[in-house]
């Protein structure tokens, strides 16, 4: 648990999509919390359910698949919630912030009016003070001559400066949590480093909670206080950053850690964790990771570990946890 | 001001075109089977009655001559007398033309009322039954021949039901309305059909952008997500579609014009070439080719002021 008071409790969430007849089980029981201020990092490989999560929270997976479980914001439960009432907290409580800057902005509109019409739709401000409020934004992101820039598309600026011209209209109506889905991994390595500083240098500023998605553990070790890695759709194993890093528990982490390059020497053949990750059309009886488990036992191959606190604020899905994996410094 | 320097660009480019249809339309006239000596004195003129008429006509002058002689006078403005009608061809065709160009806009005004309101029903209730029902009527519709479904039109709404005359062309505009309403829906039943299957898919293409669901994640209203960010997007590639159907309605026009006997360039093309009268079927082809032409411009000039990335280009 947080320090502070959860803002967001995700309890049970579940998103299933159907396709062809086949029910396709893309997030499974997660559960999480995330507090005031509080940046958690949900770590995992494509195809693991981070995204979908996020969506899921927002309500976007709705017309998709089918979601259960709840997502209380500030006590309410906004899981079930119609879309007229939700759209009042999407933008303006929880925003949201895309993987591809290329194309998260809308083509055909001038970055101006991709601002402003969320101002336009959660304040009550004026044609003249939404124009203000664009160009501060804009500035404040680091896009240099803000003013002049306000009529352009989207197409006449670069990668980089797109993802800030998108955290730009994301926190236009200071939302209380922002939901970063792999918000630098199009980019450029340069660029990466600074996109992340302006995202966490933000949220301290506002006090803005912080789900960071990525599949970087480099970057969650940096910038997160709290991570969750998921795997085939469930949360494997959460914690304090430099608890689930520093001494993973779960097997599924450990073998992550091994694949970060240490230390090794040069033209040394690199860890990969054996196996590839289940098929959501066909996943495992019991546990997901069994098939690809080191220490798997006859009974993870039966029944399905549950997510269970092992310490304060620390739990791991798993029957036989790892004692003393090597996990690598944060 | 790129718009202005745009537009003459793409006048000037015209120029050429229209050399080109203007060798067309003289080499195939030329070529058509029949003799519009023949057509004019009929089968039992004399030699000599037939040798004065080609005379009149230039039609023994060599091929260059008469290419060079109908370039000039076209460039005049004077596309030459009819033979069927003993009429300057530039008046019969000023005179008809407005009627051809209103049952056009009429059409494609309709087919758009149709077209756009029941792709977005069919995209959102995507593979559930309003779609299925909307595409399948479509679908039908596709496949029965324009004149068909208007002689369907004509026996029940016209003839039967006495809902809208059987012809003609009404004087005010309101009349003109309701006279043309039969033609109009008909060609429009083939053009929305084509026009819906387009924009369906682009909508439900367009709704599953990322900038579409950036702008849900934003918390805009549904209306402005629909309106703003999806139905601009799906219209760039529809409004190309459009462009080329309005070029396709205008060859229509023969057919619609024919069986609703409504007094435009369409039915007109059809006597001409019945009565092989080779300046009114020149001249009107050189009309149709403009009119395209026209209506391409319209249709690149539109995507331009949709699409800012065709702005520069």
């Amino acid at each position: 648990m947080s320090d502070t008071q959860p803002i967001l409790e995700v309890e049970n969430l579940c998103t299933t999509f159907t396709r062809g007849g086949v029910a396709l089980p893309a997030v499974r029981d997660v559960s999480f919390n995330v507090g005031k201020g509080e940046v958690l990092g949900l770590v995992g490989e494509s195809g693991s359910g981070k995204s979908v999560t996020l969506r899921s929270i927002l309500g976007l997976s709705r017309r998709y698949g089918d979601v259960t479980g709840s997502v209380k914001w500030m006590g309410q439960d906004i899981a079930q919630m119609p879309e007229r009432k939700l759209r009042h907290i999407r933008g303006r409580d929880i925003a949201m912030i895309f993987q591809e800057p290329m194309t998260s902005l809308n083509p055909l509109l001038t970055v101006g009016l991709q601002l402003t019409e969320t101002l336009k739709a959660h304040t009550d401000m004026g044609r003249a003070a939404r124009r203000d409020r664009a160009i501060e934004m804009l500035d404040h992101v680091g896009i240099p001559a803000a003013a002049s820039r306000l009529n352009e598309y989207p197409h006449q600026f670069s990668g980089g400066m797109r993802q800030r011209v998108m955290i730009a209209i994301a926190l236009a109506a200071s939302p209380k949590l922002l939901l970063a889905d792999e918000p630098t991994t199009a980019l450029d390595v340069t660029i990466q480093a600074q996109i992340l500083d302006l995202i966490l240098s933000l949220a301290d500023e506002l006090e803005m909670g912080v789900i960071l998605v990525t599949h970087d553990l480099g970057v969650v070790a940096q910038t997160c206080k709290r991570a969750a890695v998921m795997y085939a759709g469930r949360v494997v194993e959460q914690g304090d950053v430099r608890q689930v890093l520093r001494a993973p528990r779960h097997p599924y982490t450990v073998g992550l850690m091994r694949s970060v390059p240490q230390d090794v020497p040069p033209r040394s053949q690199l860890y990969t964790v054996p196996g590839t990750p289940p098929s959501l059309e066909a996943l495992p009886q019991g546990c997901a990771f069994a098939p690809r488990c080191q220490g798997r036992t006859e009974g993870c191959l039966v029944a399905r570990p549950p997510l269970e606190a092992i310490a304060q604020g620390r739990s791991v899905a798993c029957f036989n946890p790892v004692i003393d994996a090597q996990g690598a410094a944060a | 001001m790129a718009i202005i320097q745009y537009t003459l660009k793409r006048l000037l480019l015209m120029i050429p075109t229209f050399f080109l249809v203007m060798i067309i339309i003289f080499l195939l006239v030329r070529f058509l089977p029949g003799d519009p000596a023949i057509a004019i004195a009929g089968d039992r003129a004399s030699d000599a009655d037939l040798a004065a008429i080609r005379e009149r006509l230039g039609l023994n002058q060599p091929l260059l001559v008469q290419f060079w002689l109908f370039v000039t006078n076209t460039l005049q403005g004077d596309l030459g007398r009819s033979i069927l009608m003993r009429a300057p061809v530039t008046d019969i065709i000023f005179d008809r033309l407005p009627t051809t160009i209103f049952l056009t806009v009429y059409a494609v005004s309709l087919s758009l009322l149709i077209a756009g309101p029941l792709a977005f029903v069919a995209a959102l209730n995507r593979n559930k039954w309003p779609d299925a029902v909307i595409r399948t009527v479509f679908q039908v519709g596709l496949s029965m021949p324009v004149f068909y479904i208007g002689l369907i039109l004509l026996t029940f709404l016209a003839a039967q039901l006495r809902w809208f005359p059987v012809g003609g062309y009404g004087d005010t505009f309101i009349e003109r309305l309701h006279h043309l309403f039969l033609p109009a829906v008909t060609v429009a039943l083939y053009t929305s059909a084509i026009i819906m299957r387009n924009l369906r898919s682009a909508i439900i293409e367009v709704l599953d952008a990322e900038y579409v669901q950036f702008a849900r994640a934003k918390g805009l209203p549904d209306r402005l997500v629909l309106g703003r960010h999806v139905l601009r997007n799906a219209l760039i590639s529809t409004v190309t579609l459009l462009g080329l159907s309005i070029g396709n309605l205008m060859s229509g026009t023969l057919v619609t014009e024919t069986v609703f006997a409504v007094p435009g360039v369409g039915r007109l093309m059809l006597e001409a070439i019945f009565a092989r009268d080779y300046p009114l079927i020149q001249g009107l082809t050189l009309t149709f080719a403009v009119l395209v032409s026209v209506v391409f411009l319209l249709t690149d000039l539109f995507q331009s002021t949709l699409d800012p990335r065709m702005r520069l280009t």
